[in-house]
């Protein structure tokens, strides 16, 4: 037996799949809706995407080639984990370009290259309630959206408008999908907020610990919540990526000395390497 | 019952119901847009991609409802062997089957609760072949619009109401509660 047919393909039992096959269906047919299902535990810890890893698996085909990143890098120990778990329990491709991944699960980014019809990004989601803040009882967040009553929301981010003088929400910043349900897009930059927008993939959201799972199908309407004296700014670090000078890329502060030296790089690094390929 | 072993099923359930899924989640998220559906073989009476679908998404946690002629004895034990899905009554659901006269009236089924939208039926319309299209659909999965085939009106008061996989032959497509449609 090698060490593939220990497990069932992606891991998962297949009962279990066709549990969270039936919630991704439901969610899809409902954009922005957070789907109940009976989450299992994984061979990894929580924080690790346990949600995010439960949909890929019951997502993955033979045929798909896999993306998977963390903070936008494809090298980080928590997307090298979960890559070589789908290569070896479902044999799947890998890849780190955006381009050519038929799947990308994705940890805190939407990578900086257009998305395309037919692909799905997978988001690991720490909290999908974007109202618990805010109520922490679940029966209350729940009549909340039943009622679509997201006066709270309202009122908090105009009191971050009052103290702050703009909305101080930088990562994690709620969405209204379709005009209806108010939805969290997982701890992503705002920067990356209006790649949900009308964007050609199907977007799939898996929670874990909390038991959640939610979509967007392609060409969904996803505006981020705002208002008309203030309205809604995709900010990033005013710089260009100093490896690949990209000017539109979202960007990560990197400290490079005990001197106080530092320097801007693309968080997206298959996008910066590419960049860099191209100057070459 | 007899129990003895009934053909039809998945021959490498694991990759055959993913390969399945990915082309109905693919339809779901794409209303209007065709596809082709096919691993399962059963009885004659129901088509290639609507026993593909049962095979993927059915199991004992799942009440199927067999609309008019399409429950028969043949077709529950294949159901009850491949799957372990316990047949109902209309009103409790999760999955019901027929062709779109047999399947009224449509307000039999569950559409899901304001709190629990989800908790509602996926409607499997036999379609026998797939007609042109009568109907331009709109909204989400949709780059602008799409002409597509649609049986009918379906009691939608979103984010209630039923979702809808449309079968013929190994054809597939879907037409979930969110989607907008205009009736030539
Ligand atoms: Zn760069």
């Amino acid at each position: 037996m090698t060490a593939m047919d220990a497990y069932n393909f992606a891991y998962l039992d297949e009962d279990t799949k066709r549990m969270i096959r039936r919630a991704l269906l439901k969610a899809v047919a409902i954009p922005g809706y957070q789907v109940p299902f009976a989450s299992r535990e994984m061979p990894m810890p929580y924080g690790w995407g346990t949600g995010g890893v439960q949909v890929t698996a019951a997502c993955l085909t033979p045929d798909d080639r896999l993306k998977v990143i963390d903070q936008g890098a494809d090298d980080t120990t928590n997307a090298v984990s979960i890559r070589r778990f789908f290569q070896r329990t479902a044999g799947v491709e890998v890849t780190e370009e955006t381009e050519d991944a038929t799947i990308i699960q994705t940890r805190h980014r939407v990578p900086e290259a257009p998305l395309q019809e037919g692909q799905i990004m997978v988001f690991q989601v720490p909290i999908p309630e974007p109202l618990r803040f805010l109520e922490p009882r679940e029966t209350e967040t729940r009549r909340m959206h039943a009622l679509a009553d997201y006066g709270l929301m309202q009122v908090k981010l105009y009191e971050d408008i009052a103290r702050h003088g703009r909305i101080a929400t930088a990562y994690a910043y709620p969405v209204k999908v379709e005009g209806r349900y108010v939805m969290d897009p997982s701890p992503i930059p705002k920067f990356d907020n209006p790649k949900l927008d009308d964007s050609p993939a199907l977007m799939l959201f898996g929670a874990g610990r909390e038991q959640r799972i939610y979509a967007l199908p392609p060409y969904t309407r996803v505006e981020s919540l705002d208002f008309d004296d203030h309205p809604f700014v995709a900010s990033k670090a005013d710089h260009a990526c100093d490896i690949c000078g990209a000017t539109e890329s979202y960007l990560d502060e990197v400290i490079t000395d005990d001197q106080g030296g530092r320097i801007f790089v693309c968080s997206d690094t298959a996008f910066c390497r590419s960049r860099q390929e191209d100057r070459q | 019952m007899d129990m003895q072993p009934i053909s039809g099923g998945f021959a490498d359930a694991p990759r055959q119901s993913a390969l399945a899924f990915r082309a109905i989640i693919d339809v779901m998220s794409r209303p209007g847009k065709l596809a082709t559906l096919q691993g399962a073989t059963p009885p004659a009476s129901l088509s290639v991609a609507a026993g593909t679908v049962i095979l993927t998404l059915a199991d004992a946690n799942t009440g199927i409802y067999l609309a008019g002629d399409l429950d028969s004895p043949a077709l529950r034990q294949w159901i009850a062997f491949h799957t372990g899905a316990p047949i109902t009554t209309a009103d409790c659901a999760d999955l019901a089957i027929g062709t779109w006269a047999d399947l009224h009236p449509l307000d039999r089924y569950r559409t899901g609760t304001v709190e629990y939208p989800d908790r509602a039926a996926t409607l499997i319309v036999e379609l026998g072949e797939t007609p042109a299209p009568n109907a331009s659909l709109t909204g989400p999965g949709i780059k602008d619009r799409i002409a597509a085939f649609v049986p009918g009106a379906r009691p939608t008061s979103f984010p209630l109401g039923l979702d809808l996989i449309l079968t013929a032959g190994a054809q597939v497509s879907a037409l979930p509660r969110s989607t907008q449609v205009e009736f030539a």
